[in-house]
C-alpha cells in the first residue's frame, strides 16, 4: 500500500470528531505528506509502528479496573470510557477560575486560533504523525482555559472497557498569565489509545501533569505532549507506566520565555512475564529563551524480556544563553533476557549553556541487596525497596507529597505482585 | 553463642584461599576482640558469617546457638540473630533511613512470630535510641548513610544494632575514621547493649577502643586463622610491640 492510501486508510477508519474544521483539515493534510511512520524513519527504529497504524485495532482484552488512585484528592473528575465521555461518572465540567468545554460538544472561541498549533510546532525538525492523526480525528477531550489558580486537579480517568476500542483523544489546556492547574491522568483508556495534550503556559503560569498509565497487559498507546512555555512559567509532567503491550510517549516542550523552567520525568516497570512490554520515550526539549531550566529523568524497571526505550533531546537554539538542561535516562535490568536502548542527543546553538546528558544501565547492586539482607529484609522485599531507590530521582520530580505517596504506594502494590 | 569451626574459605570466582582453619567460640555474654594485621581475612570471616555471596566454604562449620549458619540466607541469620556493623556502610539512595529501619525490624519479628510495631510505637523507639547516640531526627529521614560522614555512617551501624536487638554483634572496625567523641558514642551504645545473654565479636587495629569496650577475651588473628588467644593483656601487648613477634612465632612475616 502507497503511503497516501494507508493515511487515507487510518483517516477514514473513523469519523473525526465536529468543530475545528480548519484545524483538523490542515492537520489532516500534514499527515497526508509525511505519511505514517515506519521502521525506517530515524525515531522509530527500536519502535514497531504497525500495530499503531493500521485501521483496524488489534483486540485487546479490558482487566478489572485497578484501585482508583487520587481518590483522596480534592478534583474535578472526568471520565472517560474507552474515549466515551461518561457524564454519570463525571463531575459537573465547572470550577472557578477554569473554563472547561468538549471538544465533542462545543468550539470556544479561546481555542479556534489555538487547537492543532503546538502540535504543529512539534512537527519540525522530528515528524510525529500519530500526533497530526490526532488533531485531525480526535473525538472528544477537554478544552481548559485556566485564568487564575484552579481550585482543584482535574482529574482525567480512561476506563477501558470494550476489547476493540480504539479512542482519540485530545485536551487542549491553556494557562493564561499567572495562572496555576494539576492534571491527572490514569487508567488504559482503550485497547488502542491515541492522546494528544496540547499546553500553552502562558507567563508565570505553572502546569503540573501527573500520569499513571494503566497496569493493562495487552493494550497500546501512542501519546503525545506539546507545550509551550512562556517566560517564568513553570512545566512539570510525570509519568508512571506498568506494563503495557506498547507504550509511545512523545514530548515536544518548546521553552520560549526567558527564565522558564520544565521538568518531564517518567518511571516505567515492565513485566515480560505477563505479555509483551515495550516501552517508548521519545521526548524533545527546546530552548529559545534566557536562563531557561529543563530537566528529563526518565527511569525504567525491566524483567523477564521486557524492552525500554529512550529518545531525549536537549535542542538549545541561538541566543538560548545560561540554559540549564540536564537529562538523565536510566535502566534497572532485573535479569539478562530485558533490554534497554537509549539515544540521548544535545544540539547547542549557544555557547554560554550549561547541558548535561547521561545513560546508564545496570542491575541490582549487590553489595547493597547484601546490606539490607544482613539486617532481615527478605531478598525479594530488598530488591523491592532497590527498585524505589533506583526510581527516586524520577518520583522526586514530584512536588505535591501527598500524590507522591500515592504513586509511591501504587509501585509497592506493582512491586509485591511481580515479585 | 558462636561457634567457627575449622573454617576454610575461598573466593568463589578465584583461587585464593582467605580463612585456612580458623577456629573461634565467642561464649553468651561475652566480648571478644581480634586483632591482627591488614589482610588476615577478618572482614572475610565477619562477610562469610552473615552470608555475602563470592565465597565458598570448602571445609568447616559456623553455629550460631547450635544452629548452623552457612546454610542460611543472611536474612534468617539476621533473624536468627546474627548483626554485622559493616566496615564500610553501604550508601541507599532513595530508600530512608526510618522506612529501611522499620522494614528491617518487622522483617525481623514477623520471622519471630512477633507482632510488627506500629509507626507510632516505632518513632518512640528509633527516636529513643537516635536521641543516645546523637543521631538527629533531619539524619534519620535522609537517604541511608547517603551524605553520612564516616563517623555519622558508623553511628548508624550501632542505631540499626540497637533497634534490632540481635544476640551475637559482629563490629569489623568500627572504630575506624572515629575521633573521640564518635568513639565515645559509639561505644557508649555498644556497652549500653552488654547483656549476659548478648555476645560481641570486636574487630580492631587499636587498643584504644579496647579501652571503652573491655573484652573478656583477645585473639590475635593472621593470615586466615587465629594465632594467639589470651586477656585484654594481649591486646595491651601488640600495642606496645606490634604484631612482628607473634606472627614470627608462627613462621609468617608482616609483610607477607
Ligand atoms: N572479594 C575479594 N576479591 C579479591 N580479594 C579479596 C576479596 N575479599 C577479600 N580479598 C582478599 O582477602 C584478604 C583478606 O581480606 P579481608 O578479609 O578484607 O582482610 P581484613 O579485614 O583482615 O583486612 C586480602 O588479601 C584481600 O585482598
Ligand atoms: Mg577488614
Amino acid at each position: 500500500m502507497a503511503a497516501s492510501e494507508a493515511v487515507t486508510a487510518r483517516l477514514s477508519a473513523q469519523a473525526p470528531g465536529p468543530g475545528f474544521g480548519v484545524a483538523r483539515a490542515a492537520a489532516a493534510e500534514r499527515l497526508s505528506a509525511m505519511g505514517l511512520p515506519g521502521r525506517r524513519d530515524e525515531y522509530w527504529r527500536w519502535t514497531d509502528p504497525a500495530a499503531l497504524n493500521t485501521p483496524e485495532v488489534a483486540p485487546a482484552a479490558p482487566e478489572p479496573a485497578e484501585a482508583p488512585l487520587f481518590a483522596e484528592v480534592n478534583s474535578l473528575k472526568v471520565v472517560f470510557v474507552d474515549g466515551v465521555f461518561d457524564a454519570d461518572a463525571s463531575d459537573d465540567l465547572a470550577m472557578a477560575g477554569v473554563e472547561i468545554a468538549r471538544l465533542a460538544l462545543e468550539e470556544p472561541a479561546w481555542a479556534t486560533g489555538l487547537y492543532g498549533t503546538l502540535e504543529e510546532a512539534g512537527q519540525t525538525p522530528v515528524k510525529r504523525p500519530f500526533g497530526a492523526l490526532n488533531t485531525a480525528q480526535a473525538t472528544d477531550g477537554l478544552l481548559i482555559r485556566v485564568t487564575a489558580q484552579a481550585e482543584k486537579a482535574i482529574n482525567l480517568v480512561y476506563v477501558h472497557k470494550s476489547e476493540a476500542s480504539d479512542p482519540i483523544l485530545h485536551h487542549l489546556i491553556k494557562l493564561e498569565e499567572g495562572a496555576e492547574l494539576t492534571v491527572l491522568e490514569t487508567g488504559p483508556a482503550g485497547a488502542r489509545f491515541n492522546k494528544a495534550m496540547e499546553v500553552d503556559v502562558a507567563k508565570g503560569a505553572r502546569f503540573h501533569h501527573i500520569r499513571v498509565q494503566g497496569a493493562e497487559q495487552d493494550r497500546r498507546a501512542v501519546t503525545h505532549i506539546f507545550a509551550r512555555v512562556a517566560e517564568e512559567a513553570l512545566f512539570k509532567s510525570f509519568t508512571l507506566t506498568v506494563n503495557g503491550k506498547l507504550t509511545r510517549n512523545e514530548a515536544y516542550i518548546d521553552i520560549l520565555g526567558d527564565d522558564a523552567v520544565a521538568h518531564i520525568a517518567g518511571a516505567a516497570l515492565g513485566d515480560g512475564k505477563d505479555g509483551p512490554f515495550h516501552h517508548d520515550d521519545t521526548v524533545f526539549v527546546t530552548h529559545a529563551g534566557l536562563r531557561g531550566e529543563s530537566r528529563q529523568v526518565f527511569k525504567k524497571v525491566l524483567k523477564n524480556g521486557a524492552l525500554g526505550t529512550f529518545q531525549g533531546k536537549i535542542w538549545v537554539k541561538p541566543g538560548a544563553q545560561k540554559t540549564d538542561g540536564y537529562q538523565i535516562s536510566q535502566s534497572l535490568l532485573l535479569d539478562d533476557d530485558s533490554q534497554f536502548l537509549a539515544k540521548p542527543e544535545l544540539e547547542i546553538y549557544a555557547d554560554d549553556v550549561k547541558c548535561s546528558h547521561g545513560s546508564t544501565t545496570g542491575a541490582i547492586d549487590d553489595t547493597a541487596l547484601f546490606y539490607l539482607r544482613s539486617r532481615g529484609v527478605p531478598e525479594e522485599e530488598a530488591k523491592g525497596l532497590l527498585v524505589l531507590s533506583f526510581l527516586a530521582d524520577a518520583i522526586d520530580e514530584i512536588e505535591d507529597e501527598a500524590l507522591k505517596e500515592e504513586i509511591v504506594a501504587r509501585l509497592e502494590d506493582w512491586l509485591a505482585r511481580h515479585r | 553463642m558462636l561457634e567457627i569451626k575449622n573454617l576454610h574459605v575461598k573466593l568463589e570466582d578465584e583461587d585464593k584461599v582467605i580463612l585456612k582453619g580458623m577456629n573461634l567460640t565467642v561464649e553468651t555474654g561475652k566480648v571478644h576482640a581480634i586483632m591482627g594485621p591488614n589482610g588476615s581475612g577478618k572482614s572475610t570471616m565477619s562477610y562469610v558469617l552473615s552470608g555475602r555471596d563470592g565465597y565458598e566454604v570448602t571445609e568447616g562449620s559456623a553455629t550460631l546457638q547450635g544452629q548452623e549458619l552457612l546454610d542460611l540466607d543472611p536474612e534468617a541469620r539476621a533473624a536468627a540473630g546474627l548483626f554485622l556493623a559493616f566496615q564500610y556502610p553501604v550508601e541507599i539512595p532513595g530508600v530512608g533511613n526510618m522506612t529501611f529501619l522499620r522494614t528491617a525490624l518487622n522483617a525481623q519479628r514477623k520471622v519471630r512470630g512477633e507482632d510488627e510495631l506500629s509507626a507510632g510505637e516505632f518513632l518512640k523507639l528509633v527516636r529513643e535510641k537516635a536521641k543516645a547516640l546523637k543521631i538527629d531526627a533531619e539524619m534519620l529521614k535522609r537517604p541511608v548513610n547517603v551524605g553520612f560522614s564516616g563517623g555519622e555512617k558508623k553511628r548508624n551501624e550501632i542505631l540499626q544494632m540497637a533497634m534490632l536487638e540481635p544476640k551475637m554483634c559482629i563490629l569489623d572496625e568500627t572504630d575506624s575514621g572515629l575521633d573521640v567523641d564518635a568513639m565515645r558514642l559509639v561505644s557508649d551504645g555498644v556497652n549500653a547493649l552488654r547483656s549476659p545473654d548478648r555476645s560481641f565479636l570486636v574487630i580492631t587495629h587499636y587498643q584504644r577502643l579496647l579501652d571503652h569496650i573491655k573484652p573478656d577475651v583477645v585473639h590475635i588473628m593472621a593470615d586466615g586463622r587465629i594465632l594467639q588467644t589470651g586477656g585484654p593483656e594481649l591486646a595491651l601487648e601488640v600495642e606496645k610491640n606490634g604484631y612482628a613477634d607473634i606472627l614470627a612465632a608462627h613462621g609468617l612475616t608482616e609483610a607477607k
